[in-house]
């Protein structure tokens, strides 16, 4: 994270810039007018923060795979179609019925299975990392959206009301930070019905999924809002907004959160690999999706009882973890420092 | 084999020699018997030598039997113990009035007397049934063994709130009113107030049945019928450190840790024709890693898992193409099945429509190939049962693929020709259950049968799947299970399956609630029967019956692939105890 931070600063000729995140201490950086202030004239935060991701080069690498990695969950079915073989078709012509593992050499990996195939039943591995991309990015992505709308309206009320409500909200949220998550998911997931409110198998297991990790994730984004809401809530363009008459719906909406956004947008990137990692685990422990919906976090816990046998089998869906996270988090990064918070308006 | 000194070579010549006439052996398991590790001796006597046959015989006394497990026994207790390997190890430490003979396979399951001078004199009802005691049977302090022990022993079962957790068959035999309330509860002076028992003198026992039952001689060679001494009885306790009867004693024991037993030397071996007690010391070490159970046992630091469930996936294929002289890959007794409701899947040719189009070769590769699997089983009669026909296979199972052409007929007789939904319940504990649960699954979709898999928690088994009710309410149309019998008979193996009077509302395990009037009739006669051969012709009719029904989809006869350490001497499986080596007559080469 130093390293594209320096450099960046290092590429950028105005003073203004470097000052921000090298002095936390400062608190405005607008007012400095300087010979270089010209070539920013005109430009919006967003643009300069968008300059200043241009110029990550781990943080754009980072980007693309998250890209890809999109694409390809979206595409999956094109992309089987063309690669791979149905995710969950048995290919057991390809399996040793002695020792259940691949019958070709890493893994079964051949010009037919890109990625080899699954011991015991040979589905093609290639396919179920491509269809396990979906679960890991839809769980991820909604249960971060739905962390965040719920973080962030509730952390703005405690910040900017203050009192008890405050009090309340944020005993709460400890009480949240201080619950055992996995535990209470598994527990939650073991007594699911199999059907409910017209979903059905995978469905109502993606759903929980969202909604529990989402459900524990909304603390962290609400104390974040509410400590950013208490600071700003008696900057003067408050006081102003108050002072003109605005009703406090108005100036929640029309004055903090507008200044929010960055922030906001800086956790709910890097909230995102957590999520992925939280999803893989439950689906791990066995409370995930069901089979024989295809997720990496299962994959990887099949691959258990045949990993010296198989290691490529247990190799491939970490590497995919790996490789997620990792690219979500380099992006996640590179959005932190180019939308410096401090920085903004 | 005599070994005194240069061990390692002798031993090495002596497997080798056995190694060389197994026609199985592959280049891979002869290189195991070829290779002299650093590490003790590493000859192996050859794949599948101790199955059905002896394996190194010996006489030869001394040396430590070192057994691992990584599950530790429900009891040690004799009256409480129900694990299958509690069973076989119990016979260190108690002796019965009859047990099975020590032969390796099938001849293990003929019962021959212990206790008792003979297998017993049964009156021509069946309902009566007396044994003599042998002279010389002592406890470890060197006191008699007497008849009121015997009785004292078996009563306490029927003290299920502190003795409880064993099998309850010879109270249901003895006492199937409940009359009596156990010797804790008991007012006579001599606590040996069960009526069904009589002990007239210090040698004598006879037991007064109601009601025939042809496996009364199976009941009595459980553990559960081990003589418990009233003043050595510490109730709750005495699964902590039992008072022996047998050829060895209690030294030491941490639960979840380790037992160590030692020689009991007022055991006469002129009294035992059954315990051959080899080594001077018994040990068992209890892990929670079954993982690096496997790969301590592979380098030779201990000699066999006591729990003998199968080597895991994980070392399977290095044990059988580095080791596979030392592995052993017995029946184990135990049907792998999937069963069905019939309050969920009413209709008989929707589950015919079932069994129809699984895919049996699918199923066996997911329960570990035919050999960590077992053989594809057709019908829901083990191999070593009486009555047992392997080539009863009323849906051509054995072919080995799928029939869809007579699974869509089936689907159009039962009304639902386009498939229909239903219910895998599966055990979220069980990797190989759940994997078979995804090959059903898969071959179901070609006919149309959309079946959702519910892992269930795998310890609460008797409050979901053994609760009719539960079933109901989820729709559980296939419930994925295993069943072996407590004692090799007809009775032991399918009563509790599908006799309808064995439905429970908690804790049952006839699945499918199969009640049908013609089978629990012929049960009723097979009990009565006391020839072995006649009450397998009934258990072969009851099978056939169970088959029409369409009730059960059996996937394999289960087998394990067992390690046995190169020292192990006297080596065989028995068939009455699940395919497990017969402990008792184990040994060890110093």
């Amino acid at each position: 994270m130093t390293a594209p931070l320096h450099e960046t600063s290092a590429g950028e000729s105005t003073a203004t810039v470097v000052g921000a995140p090298d002095a936390p201490g400062t608190p405005d950086n607008s007012g400095t007018p300087d010979a270089s202030a010209k070539a920013i004239q005109g430009r919006s935060p967003w643009q300069i923060a968008w300059t200043r991701l241009k110029r990550d080069k781990l943080a754009l690498a980072g980007a693309f795979v998250v890209v890809f990695l999109i694409l390809v969950a979206i595409l999956a079915p094109v992309i089987v179609g063309l690669l791979g073989h149905p995710p969950d078709e048995f290919h057991e012509d390809q399996i040793d019925p002695l020792f259940g593992t691949p019958i070709g050499s890493w893994g079964g990996i051949s010009s037919d299975f890109l990625l080899g195939v699954e011991p015991v039943n040979g589905r093609d591995v290639f396919s179920r990392i491509v269809y396990g991309a979906r679960i890991s990015l839809l769980v991820a992505f909604l249960a971060a959206v739905f962390a965040v709308v719920l973080g962030t309206v509730l952390g703005i009320i405690a910040g900017y009301f203050g009192g008890w409500i405050d009090a309340a909200l944020s005993r709460v949220m400890d009480v949240m930070l201080a619950f055992p998550q996995l535990l209470f998911t598994i527990a939650l997931v073991s007594v699911l019905p199999n059907e409910l409110l017209g979903l059905d198998g995978s469905g109502v297991r993606i759903a929980a999924l969202v909604l529990v990790i989402g459900f524990f994730g909304w603390p962290y984004v609400g104390r974040i809002v509410r400590g950013q809401t208490l600071s700003l809530r008696n900057r003067e363009y408050v006081e102003a907004a108050q002072s003109l008459g605005a009703g406090r719906f108005y100036i929640l909406r029309r004055e903090l959160l507008p200044n929010l956004i960055a922030p906001i947008m800086v956790y709910a990137t890097l909230m995102i690999p957590t999520n992925i990692l939280t999803e893989a685990a439950l689906s791990f422990l066995g409370a995930g999706v069901k089979p024989p919906t295809a997720s990496w976090g299962q994959m990887l816990s099949t691959a258990i009882t045949t990993y010296e046998a198989d290691p490529i089998f247990m190799v491939i869906p970490g590497f995919a973890i790996f490789i997620t996270v990792l690219a979500f988090n380099l992006f996640g990064d590179g959005v932190r420092d180019a939308l410096d918070p401090k920085g903004s308006r | 084999m005599t070994l005194m000194s240069s061990q390692r070579r002798r031993i090495a010549a002596g497997a080798l020699l056995a190694a060389a006439t197994m026609v199985v052996t592959t280049a891979c398991g002869g290189d195991g018997g070829n290779k002299t590790g650093d590490k003790g001796p590493k000859a192996a006597a050859g794949f599948n030598a101790a199955v059905n046959k002896v394996a190194n015989p010996s006489d030869k006394k001394g040396g430590e039997l070192k057994f691992i497990g990584s599950q530790e026994a429900d009891s040690w207790d004799p009256q409480r113990g129900y694990y299958g390997f509690v069973w076989d190890f119990a016979r260190y430490y108690t002796r019965q009035l009859v047990s099975f003979k020590s032969e390796p396979g099938a001849a293990s399951t003929e019962l021959v007397p212990d206790l008792a001078t003979d297998a017993g004199k049964v009156s021509a009802d069946g309902l009566t049934y007396t044994f003599t005691l042998k002279d010389g049977v002592t406890w470890e302090d060197g006191k008699p063994i007497t008849s009121k022990d015997i009785k004292y022993g078996i009563e306490r079962i029927w003290a299920q709130d502190v003795i409880s957790g064993g099998p309850i068959y010879l109270q249901q035999v003895l006492d199937p009113k409940g009359e009596y309330k156990g010797p804790y509860k008991d007012t006579s002076a001599d606590k040996l107030g069960l009526k069904a028992i009589e002990t007239p003198d210090d040698k004598t026992i006879i037991f007064k049945l109601p009601v025939a039952n042809g496996d009364f001689l199976q009941m009595l060679a459980m553990p559960a019928a081990s003589p418990v001494r009233q003043d050595k009885d510490t109730k709750a306790k005495y699964q902590l450190k039992p008072f022996s009867s047998g050829p060895y004693k209690w030294e030491s024991y941490t639960p979840n840790k380790s037992i160590k037993l030692v020689r009991n030397d007022k055991w006469d071996s002129k009294t035992d024709t059954i315990r051959k007690a080899l080594p001077d010391k018994i040990s068992v070490t209890f892990t929670t890693n079954a993982d690096d159970m496997d790969n301590r046992l592979v380098e030779g630091e201990y000699d066999l898992d006591i729990n003998a469930t199968g080597v895991g996936a994980a070392a399977r294929q290095k044990v059988l193409q580095q080791h596979k002289g030392n592995v052993d890959n017995p029946q184990t007794g135990f049907i792998r099945y999937a069963v069905f409701p019939q309050t969920v899947i009413p209709n008989i040719e929707c589950r015919k429509a079932i069994i129809y189009a699984a895919d049996s070769k699918s199923l066996q590769t997911a329960r570990g190939g035919p050999q960590a699997g077992g053989d594809i089983a057709t019908n829901m009669l083990p191999p070593a049962i009486k009555g047992a026909d392997a080539k009863a296979d009323p849906y051509g199972k054995l072919a080995g693929a799928p029939d869809l052409a007579k699974a869509k007929e089936a689907l159009k007789n039962c009304g639902k020709p386009n498939g229909f939904k239903t219910t895998i319940a599966v055990r979220n504990n069980k990797k190989i259950e759940i994997a078979t649960a995804e090959s059903l699954q898969q071959s179901l979709k070609a006919v149309g049968i959309d079946a959702q898999i519910d892992q269930f928690d795998g310890a609460q088994t008797s409050g979901i799947i053994g609760s009719p009710k539960v079933v109901k309410d989820k729709g559980y149309g296939i419930i994925i299970m295993g069943w072996g019998a407590d004692f090799p008979s007809g009775q032991g193996f399918l009563q509790p399956l599908v006799d309808g009077r064995f439905i429970l509302q908690s804790g049952n395990n006839n699945f499918s609630e199969l009640n049908d009037k013609a089978v629990n009739g012929l049960f009723d006669q097979a009990l009565k029967e006391t020839d072995p051969d006649k009450a397998g012709e009934l258990y072969k009719q009851i099978n056939t019956k169970v088959s029409e029904a369409a009730v059960y989809l059996p996937f394999t006869h289960e087998k394990n692939i067992i390690w046995r350490s190169s020292r192990l001497t006297n080596v065989y499986t028995a068939d009455a105890y699940n395919g497990r080596y017969d402990y008792a007559s184990l040994g060890v080469v110093k």
